[in-house]
């Protein structure tokens, strides 16, 4: 029984699908950003495990998960700047209250 | 990568488990503030697995971003949403969003289990902040000088939206 590329990508499989069920189905914003944070990690792993095998002299795939993290430090920063804005403007966080955009 | 360690293998199951059990607790815990904790101890079964994988720095650097600073953000926010107690409710796509997303999952699972990933040649580096170094201020310098202005740009943003008038 031996950790194969399949063991590792599974796991980041399973992780950014139950990261994108706790972002469709949530109403708490912050949750929603939690979860989206739950999928940038599942990408993260197969980025990483993926790159262990094609490019190990390149570690390319390391590279992007830089890249994600950083974007997604950025994203939680402004999006949770957001949620706060929205909380002090309408008292709630409720995802399916927080409507002023749809037409 | 196929590593048949018992010690590896039991290691791997480890820090899944605490990385899906993590999730799942983010997912389905009714009190936010236990949702938090619960996505610390997922990010910390992630940093458990990039060490499996051989990756170090990813591994301090999801302990020092994710573990701690984008942690502490979201506690923040649940703080000062005051919304600890009732606030991790389903809404209309409870049932929709899990049929959408166990298909999704099928289909990964089967893209992954008949992919045939192509194999690098090489061995993998001993020092992988070297190379990661090497990497990022060679051929992807222009990308990390992006990322370092969408931070500055991201951290401005943050300031003017969340604060009083």
């Amino acid at each position: 029984m031996a950790v194969t590329l399949t063991h590792y990508l599974v796991l980041s499989a399973t992780l950014f699908t139950l990261g994108l069920y706790g972002a469709l189905s949530k109403r708490n914003a912050v949750t929603i950003l939690m979860c989206l944070e739950l999928m940038f990690n599942a990408v993260n792993i197969a980025f990483v495990a993926l790159t262990r095998t094609a490019a190990p002299q390149l570690l390319t795939g390391q590279v992007f998960a830089l890249f994600v993290i950083t974007v997604a430090a950025a994203e939680v920063a402004v999006g949770l700047a957001i949620v706060l804005a929205i909380y002090r403007q309408r008292r709630t966080i409720d995802a399916t209250e927080i409507d002023l955009l749809k037409w | 990568m196929n590593t048949a360690e018992p010690a590896v293998v039991a290691a791997f199951y480890l820090f899944s488990a605490v990385t899906l059990a993590g999730a799942a607790g983010v997912v389905f815990g009714r009190n936010m503030f236990h949702a938090a904790l619960f996505l610390v101890a997922s990010f910390f079964g992630l940093a458990g697995i990039y060490v499996l994988l051989q990756a170090d720095f990813l591994a301090a650097v999801q302990v020092l971003i994710y573990a701690g600073a984008v942690a502490i953000l979201v506690v923040f926010a649940i703080m000062l949403t005051r919304q600890v107690e009732r606030g991790n409710e389903w809404n209309q796509l409870r049932v929709p969003g899990l049929l959408l997303g166990l298909l999704l999952l099928m289909g990964l699972l089967v893209v992954f289990s008949q992919t045939q990933w192509a194999a690098g040649t090489g061995p993998y580096p001993a020092d992988t902040v070297a190379v990661l170094a090497r990497q990022l201020f060679g051929p992807w310098v222009l990308p990390f000088e992006v990322a370092s202005v969408l931070l500055l740009a991201a951290l401005v943003g943050a300031i003017i939206i969340a604060r009083e008038e």
